[in-house]
């Protein structure tokens, strides 16, 4: 039942422009970031050659071209998310599916998959950009492995919040701004917090990203990401059986 | 026949209230196979409510719910499969087409991967809708949407078919093959209907019920009133006008 609702949900994306535009423009900036750090990497690997540890091509050009996707998911989520649930509560579709014999876990946990098979798409057109490297030499692949899963990881909290937000309102351009909001205070909140200790920063999504970004597989960064991508889930969950209740 | 209990839907004391107002009112409704039941009653009567709490879109306040002897709130998975709904609003995705929106519909309803194709060309035979599976439901006019949305009510054959004031939008010719098509659903299954209009109700429904102001005020056969010559608008007329002005 998961699964039929996944499929529908990359159904409904997949005939409208916007994913496909979406996955055009982000392999334009990808590959425009990658290769402005080949040719940087291609003009200093003769002073790298006089190092005693120099930087390998997947630390220079890689490590970017992932940080640089993590921000434009950021920036893209809420456009994907909005309309998941806030367009089913609009145009009363949301009736077929609590109608049906299936429970609101599956719903939730189906809209959640359809979007992040979207972005595991996404992070496999960024994987084999950089796999193009292997052309020219040998790379780092544990390294481009913990970005990927990174980067799969981060669109899965990015979805997940959406998906929360999404659900508390009818209006998908509410739930875009919402999220943004969110994401954007999300991703500050390393900021904010000027001292290096701050509690504060651990809730940094985009902080945890860059452990794994720089190939650095930790596990406290691991747990609090799934953790956050279930705290959404269950309350999504939580909202849709509350809509039920007080309607 | 203990798989295939004969009432099918029996709902008591059904109560709802939305913050301090009461929509529904200790409602009792009994439904038995082969039944065809008209709901009537002016707008914001409770019956579309009564419906969404019928089919556990909407949580009752209070009372309790058995769909062919299952109960909707302890077991609503297990329930909702005897259900077909048609709400208000047709739920349609429209950027789909015919064929793609009722086939999820068929898998949401756990409908066999090998049946599917067999089920979809009857429900869109039974339903006029043969020839315009491949179109989008966007560009359909609004009495083709309502058929689609009848379509995704019945696709799984249930038991118990729930429609919330089916003929709105619809010619009059489609409205007697709505007609037609109820009646006929309501041999093998049993239907609970909304709907203002008089005639629609006398045509096709066995028995009626009359809802004012979130109260269940009269129930009927329909048979039984014309053995005594009496006319439904009278009735409608006696129950909820004389309710409007107590009320006040």
């Amino acid at each position: 039942m998961i699964l039929t609702i996944a499929r529908k949900e990359l159904k409904l994306l997949f005939v409208s422009p916007l994913a496909w535009t979406f996955l055009a423009l982000i392999q334009l900036m990808l590959t425009w970031v990658f290769l402005g750090r080949l040719d940087a990497f291609l003009e200093l690997q003769s002073q790298f050659m006089q190092i005693a540890n120099p930087p390998g091509a997947t630390e220079v050009i890689i490590v970017p071209v992932f940080a640089v996707a993590s921000l434009v998911l950021l920036m893209a989520t809420p456009l994907f998310t909005m309309r998941l649930m806030a367009e089913e509560w609009r145009n009363h579709t949301m009736t077929l599916l609590i109608s049906a014999p299936i429970s609101m876990t599956a719903i939730v946990l189906g809209k959640f998959l359809g979007l992040l098979i979207f972005f595991l798409l996404v992070t496999l057109l960024a994987v084999m950009l950089s796999l193009s490297l292997l052309v020219g030499g040998t790379m780092d692949l544990g390294l481009l492995l913990s970005n990927a899963i990174g980067l799969l990881l981060l669109a899965a909290c990015f979805v997940s919040v959406g998906l929360y937000i999404s659900s508390l309102t009818s209006h998908p351009a509410i739930a875009a701004v919402g999220t943004l909001g969110v994401l954007l205070a999300l991703w500050i909140a390393d900021i904010v917090a000027s001292d290096a200790g701050s509690v504060i920063q651990n809730f940094s999504l985009l902080r945890h990203y860059e452990s794994l970004n720089r190939g650095l597989i930790d596990s406290f960064s691991l747990v609090f990401l799934v953790l956050f991508i279930v705290t959404f889930l269950i309350l999504t969950i939580r909202r849709l059986d509350g809509e039920r209740l007080h309607g | 026949m203990n798989d295939f209990p004969n009432v099918t839907i029996s709902a008591y004391n059904l109560s709802r209230s939305f913050g301090r107002h009461i929509a529904v009112h200790r409602v009792d409704l009994e439904l038995k196979r082969g039944e065809v039941l008209g709901l009537l009653g002016p707008n914001g009567a409770g019956k579309s409510t009564t419906m969404q709490m019928l089919t556990g879109n909407l949580a009752p306040t209070s009372g309790s719910v058995q769909i062919c002897g299952i109960d909707l709130l302890k077991n609503p998975r297990e329930a909702k499969r005897h259900i077909g709904y048609l709400p208000e609003n047709p739920p349609l995705y429209k950027e789909l087409t015919v064929d793609e929106y009722l086939q999820f519909a068929a898998r949401l309803h756990h409908i066999d991967l090998s049946r599917i194709d067999s089920v979809l060309t009857e429900v869109k035979q039974r339903c006029g809708l043969s020839n315009i599976g491949k179109r989008l439901i966007s560009t359909l006019s609004k009495g083709y949407q309502q058929r689609v949305g009848i379509a995704q009510a019945i696709i799984h054959q249930p038991e118990v078919i729930i429609l919330d004031e089916p003929s709105v939008g619809l010619d009059p010719n489609q409205i007697r093959e709505i007609r037609i098509l109820i009646r006929e659903l309501g041999k093998s299954s049993s239907v609970l209907l909304s709907t203002h209009i008089l005639s629609e109700l006398e045509s096709v429904c066995d028995r009626v019920q009359i809802m004012n102001q979130g109260i269940m005020v009269f129930n009927a056969a329909l048979a039984e009133l014309k053995q005594k010559n009496l006319s439904l608008e009278r009735i409608f007329e006696q129950f909820t006008l004389r309710n409007e002005n107590t009320g006040n």
